[in-house]
């Protein structure tokens, strides 16, 4: 989403032109995609034939009411997707996000409930919620990373304990109301329009100035900058795309928090994974973790901070669903939260052997299983249904990656 | 078990030194000493002249000792520039990396050491050939104001043209004044590019020669049967056997 891939330079001799001309770039740019190097475009692609297929079963599919819905319908599942991400870089797996994610919900729960000693205030109730999510991450990640337990199991292990742990705390209530306004305005609070219209112009600035600033850092370097018009282009489009998002938004009560908080922990993931050391460090693991330790990099460490963080995010999406019921009752952290998270990340674009991927991916992977969800619930369909169609576009999204990593390595890239 | 006994081996500046030998004659234990891999039970390692302790592959690259291991320990996911500085990245305060910095470096790196097939730094290693990963390797060892460089088998899994590639940059190691140890099982290529060269059997040193004043076929026996230690430069010959 931010400007996270790398931009090309180019090792050549001083007098060779330091920019392409216009055709050139648009002529690379189809020679990659014939090349197999296509992006999200075909989540796009799914999208608006998604939108279109159920547009024309049901009117009010495309209505600023239902883009709010799908939009909080999708938090959660992004949320919790994004922590997997990191854990799929590494080459690993965890099975226990659905599960710590209950364990979130029941920790804001249990720690809202009026009149108890240990009531506390809704953001520190949230705060802590994320903290048991990261000790849950360090503890099965100590195992995965220290002993060497592979962690399918470990993770298995803990999808079956975690479960427990949540129906224990639960116990013969089967429910837990959450009082808190704080807690519930996660998933039910919508932005005022004026904040609207701030946050979509801060993030247009936001991302014109790093781009501008990017493209000044690499020219001081004398290394290629990319293409001014690529920039401009770029730049233009995502401003657009915030203030019609906004303007869709408002028209049906404003933009709703939840949407703000996962396109800022997107943001702020996409900078860890590619603009730090730890992220570069993560993505070495993942290719080749032999090499990361003769290079120095502590793959234990970042094996365990990896968990960590998925667990934290699980724990946080785990927050927002509860917050979306206002309580959480014995089935907290089931279902399908487990296998949406990890194919809404899948089907985005990230490979279960580790090392590529992206945190965008598991945002526009939970957009479309949430958008394919809400459709078939609109239109009526039977829950049956949805499976059917999600297992169908999972299976087709892997096997196109397949052929296209084909196709990639035979032109050699 | 003992691995290396009473071996003597020592590379000056600006010289190649290829270091021979059968399979299990210990070359590949030697240069793991000497990285830091394992340590040494006796003996002393000797820098400029001063002794100095080598406890872990760190301990090394403080003094400016690289190895580029046979297996090359590249990331196939990563690009040339996130290769060539993996586990040393720029960064600020913030551990923000700074790409522009690091890609002009590694493109210096490379136009210095002559590598010119690599058409952008921001190629995945995996769309790279042998020759190129091999070159990529090299230039990140020698990126650091590294002294010695220490290659294992460099052309072993290459083709005719690629080797040609890394030999030449090899002998432009040495030339900017480097110290370079070359193992490999290829005497061709060792004749071509080395100044001396050790030939070890079975973890003893059987002697040094001078590429100069010596033939292949003395260097394969003294690897295959072994003779009697000769002092480096001291040409008695007709060495035995030849």
């Amino acid at each position: 989403m931010t400007a996270s891939e790398p931009e090309t330079a180019k090792v050549e001799p001083e007098s060779a032109p330091p920019r392409e001309g216009l055709a050139a770039l648009v002529g690379g740019y189809f020679e990659r995609l014939r090349g197999g190097e296509v992006g999200i475009l075909p989540v796009l692609f799914g999208l608006v034939l998604i939108t279109l297929y159920f547009w024309s079963k049901n009117s009010n599919y495309v209505t600023a009411v239902n883009f709010n819905n799908i939009v909080v319908q999708m938090a959660g599942v992004s949320i919790i997707a994004m922590g997997i991400v990191f854990v799929l870089l590494l080459g690993e797996i965890d099975l226990s996000i659905g599960y710590v994610s209950g364990i979130g919900g029941v920790t804001v729960a249990l720690l809202q409930q009026p009149g108890k000693s240990y009531q506390v205030a809704g953001l520190i109730a949230i705060l802590l919620a994320v903290s048991v999510g990261a000790a849950i991450g360090a503890f099965q990640g100590s195992f995965v990373a220290l002993i060497g337990v592979p962690s399918f199991v470990v993770t298995l292990a803990g999808l079956l304990a975690w479960q427990g742990v949540v129906q224990k705390a639960i116990g013969d209530q089967g429910v837990i109301t959450i009082q808190s306004n704080t807690v519930n305005n996660v998933s039910n609070y919508s932005l005022p329009a004026n904040w609207g219209w701030g946050l979509a112009a801060a993030a247009a600035v936001g991302y014109a100035l790093t781009a501008l600033f990017n493209v000044f850092s690499r020219r001081r370097h004398h290394v290629t900058a990319r293409h001014p018009v690529l920039v401009i282009l770029e730049v233009v489009a995502i401003a657009a795309l915030c203030f019609i998002v906004v303007r869709i938004s408002n028209r049906a009560g404003g933009v709703p928090f939840a949407g703000v908080l996962v396109v800022a922990l997107l943001i702020f993931w996409t900078y860890i994974a590619k603009r730090t050391t730890f992220g570069r460090h993560v993505y070495a693991v993942g290719g080749n973790a032999e090499a990361a330790r003769r290079t120095g990099i502590n793959v234990k460490r970042i094996r365990i901070v990896v968990f960590m963080i998925c667990s934290a995010m699980a724990a946080l999406g785990g927050v927002v669903f509860a917050a979306r019921l206002t309580s959480v009752d014995l089935n907290a952290g089931g279902g399908t939260i487990l296998l949406d998270a990890i194919s809404a990340a899948v089907i985005g674009g990230t490979s279960l052997f580790g090392g590529r991927g992206n945190v965008r991916d598991a945002v526009v992977g939970a957009l479309l299983i949430s958008a394919i969800a809400n459709g078939i619930d609109l239109v009526g369909y039977s829950s049956a249904t949805r499976f059917i169609v999600t297992g169908m576009i999972l299976l087709a999204a892997v096997t196109l990656d397949t052929v296209l990593r084909r196709r990639q390595a035979a032109v050699g890239r | 078990m003992q691995a290396l006994s009473d071996v003597d081996f020592e590379v000056r500046n600006g010289e190649v030194m290829a270091l021979v030998g059968d399979n299990g004659a210990g070359k590949s234990t030697l240069i793991k000493c000497v990285s830091g891999i394992y340590s040494i039970d006796s003996g002393e390692v000797l820098f400029e002249d001063n002794p100095v302790s080598i406890h872990g592959p760190k301990d090394a690259s403080r003094l400016g000792i690289e190895v580029v291991y046979q297996d090359l320990a590249l990331c196939d996911n990563l690009d040339v520039v996130q290769n060539m500085y993996l586990g040393r990245e720029l960064h600020d305060v913030l551990q923000r990396l700074q790409e522009p910095e690091m890609e002009q470096k590694t493109a210096e790196t490379l136009t210095s050491l002559s590598v010119t097939t690599i058409r952008s730094t921001r190629s995945l290693v995996a769309s790279l050939s042998g020759g190129q990963r091999q070159s990529v390797a090299v230039a990140r060892a020698v990126m650091w104001n590294s002294r010695v460089v220490l290659l294992d088998e460099p052309t072993a899994a290459l083709g005719v043209a690629q080797t040609r590639q890394v030999l030449d940059l090899v002998k432009r190691l040495a030339e900017q004044g480097l110290a370079v140890v070359l193992i490999s099982h290829n005497l061709h290529d060792i004749f071509e590019v080395a100044t001396r060269i050790t030939v070890l059997r079975l973890g003893r040193s059987i002697g040094v020669f001078e590429r100069e004043k010596t033939t292949q076929r003395e260097i394969v026996e003294a690897i295959t049967a072994g003779v009697p230690t000769q002092v480096a430069g001291i040409a008695e010959s007709e060495p035995a056997g030849a």
